[in-house]
């Protein structure tokens, strides 16, 4: 294929190979929490990041990515502290996030309203080497955490209080997800856009867990149909002239609609036969759990 | 003598404004078995929270194997239970999986190990949930949850077991496997401290039962025998939370 040829194509399917498998990554634990829009509050606050970047005429990933931690860390802060006054203390920080970005972006002597564009909605052919390398890095943060961690961020997501009971130290992993969610905001800001961070966050998760059981096999498969459809989301771009983010995000929700409407049929397969199971128990036969059942099912 | 494996004296503890715990003095030593009964309301939760370290005390001392709570960091010593009706989360997850966060106290964060794995699935033959543990939580009936939730304390092994409302919205069979996974933990030498509404099939178990009434204590001696009868009509005690204000304050159990 010749489009593999082309440098700029190879840095984009590079990144967009990296979006797909971190952003599901860190995503699950987000959902598995149900802070699903977590993501989109960091997004928001990125923009002043990018807007700063811009201003100081310095790299806007890694501006963006310091912008983010410290938003990041102030919304778990403001989950874990916070009580009643909570979400209107995260609106003030999403808006003003935006807003913030959207003026500095005017002020700064480079930054116009197609580059505030690009960032938004993403413009994944347009990633520079400078942009790749810092993807990489971030990146390799964000698989090393999210899977090297894993029983320990699945047992705080799942069951906070109980967590701190086993003596982990749960305030420190609330704070190291939500800088590594912060850090995937910008691995994918130049993929997908800001504004559509948190679909690839959420909906390859969401797809996911409607044919399966585990938590293992949902986050294998939320990071094989992360990585399904940037990569085509990113081909189809480039040959459609279509924005990336929107094919990206339109892509997933398709998987999802897929999966949901295979799930249906698979749950009342799985039902009948819980229900068989159910009541053979007297008769100490018909174990559940057999095989062929939709845990098995990989990408 | 040997030291307490949980001593409170004099606990005061509030949420937002309201006091809690008003004084609380609970003993548990090496061994016993001690239910904490009382009204819904009562801080029956509130008292097993601080204890846990969830609910900072604002009076009072607590000390957990002889050593004050906060200094107290051997929680591999210590299952504990929390007052729950479900297991689940928002993404899907396995019988073993969540069971297998309670050997985070032992592994913290390293690896986990082949020794791991074997508490686990032991933790799981004991409340009888071994045969579900590919099973997604959520396809779990209220009682089998709660096995569920007691496993992953049992994984733990630890000397001192807390539950928080163990029996809760759980049916009858899952009752009888409940107590008899109890019994074999007590027979192992553990030590349980148990926040109950009635005492049911735990009843033989129970060396000693502390009643609290507005967050004081005002029974401590041999468990109460008229407890069933009183504590259980007409309280939602799947949902103890749910509206406070419509509880009936003097649901004392000994009034
Ligand atoms: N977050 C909270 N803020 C204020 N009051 C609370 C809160 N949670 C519980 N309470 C109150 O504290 C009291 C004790 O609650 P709890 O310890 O849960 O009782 P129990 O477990 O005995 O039913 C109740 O009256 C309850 O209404
Ligand atoms: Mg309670």
């Amino acid at each position: 294929m010749d489009i593999l040829e082309l440098a700029f194509m190879q840095r984009a399917l590079l990144a967009a190979l990296l979006v797909g498998v971190t952003a599901p990554a860190i995503g699950i634990y987000l959902v598995q929490r149900r802070q699903a829009l977590m993501g989109d509050g960091i997004g928001h606050v990125a923009l002043t990041g990018v807007g700063l970047g811009f201003l100081l005429n310095t790299s806007p990933v890694w501006v963006a990515t310091a912008v983010c931690v410290v938003g990041a860390v102030v919304m778990e802060l403001i989950r874990s502290y916070g009580k009643a006054r909570g979400d209107i203390a995260l609106a003030m920080l999403f808006y003003g996030g935006m807003a913030g970005g959207v003026m500095l972006m005017a002020l700064s002597p480079n930054g116009s309203n197609a580059n505030l564009t690009t960032y938004l909605f993403g413009s994944i052919t347009t990633v520079s080497e400078q942009d790749i390398v810092a993807i990489c890095l971030l990146a390799a943060f964000v698989i090393v955490t999210t899977v090297g961690l894993r029983r320990q961020l699945f047992a705080i997501c799942q069951d906070e209080e109980f967590a701190r009971v086993t003596g982990l130290p749960v305030r420190l992993l609330n704070l190291l997800v939500a800088v590594t969610a912060a850090v995937t905001v910008t691995v994918a800001m130049r993929v997908v856009g800001l504004l559509l961070v948190s679909a690839l966050m959420v909906i390859p998760v969401a797809a996911s867990q409607q044919i399966t059981r585990s938590f293992a096999t949902t986050f294998a498969m939320a990071v094989a149909i992360g990585v399904l459809v940037t990569l085509s989301g990113t081909v189809t771009s480039y040959y459609v002239d279509v924005p990336s983010g929107a094919t990206i995000v339109l892509l997933a929700i398709g998987v999802f609609i897929a999966l949901t409407l295979l799930a249906a049929p698979l749950a009342r397969k799985r039902a009948d036969k819980a229900a068989l199971a159910e009541r053979c128990t007297l008769e100490d036969a018909a174990a559940p759990g057999a095989p062929g059942t939709a845990d098995d099912v990989r990408v | 003598m040997e030291q307490p494996v949980i001593s409170l004296r004099g606990a005061t503890a509030s949420l937002g404004s309201r006091p809690v715990l008003r004084g609380v003095d609970l003993t548990v030593r090496r061994g016993e078995v001690v239910a904490l009964l009382g009204a819904n309301g009562s801080g029956k939760s509130t008292a097993v929270c601080s204890i846990v370290g969830q609910v900072p005390l604002t009076g009072g001392e607590l000390e957990l194997f002889g050593t004050p709570r906060r200094r107290f960091r051997q929680w591999s010593r210590v299952g504990y239970v929390p007052q729950r009706t479900t297991a689940a989360g928002g993404v899907p997850a396995t019988v073993r999986e969540v069971v297998s966060a309670g050997r985070l106290a032992r592994t913290k964060l390293g690896p986990s190990r082949r020794a791991d794995r074997e508490a686990v699935h032991k933790a799981l033959e004991l409340v009888g949930m071994a045969d579900r543990a590919k099973d997604s939580v959520d396809a779990l009936s209220g009682g089998q949850h709660q096995r569920v939730l007691i496993a992953r304390a049992l994984a733990v092994e630890p000397e001192l077991l807390i539950m928080d409302e163990p029996m809760a919205g759980v049916d009858l069979a899952s009752q009888e496997v409940l107590a008899s996974a109890l019994r074999e933990e007590v027979a192992r030498g553990a030590t349980v401290l148990l926040v109950l509404h009635e005492l049911g099939p735990l009843e033989p178990l129970i060396d000693r039962a502390v009643v609290l009434r507005d967050g004081c204590v005002v029974h401590d001696g041999p468990p109460p025998k008229a407890v069933g009868q009183h504590a259980l009509p007409g309280h939602d005690h799947v949902h103890p939370h749910a509206d406070p204000a419509a509880e009936p304050i003097r649901t004392g159990l000994l009034s």
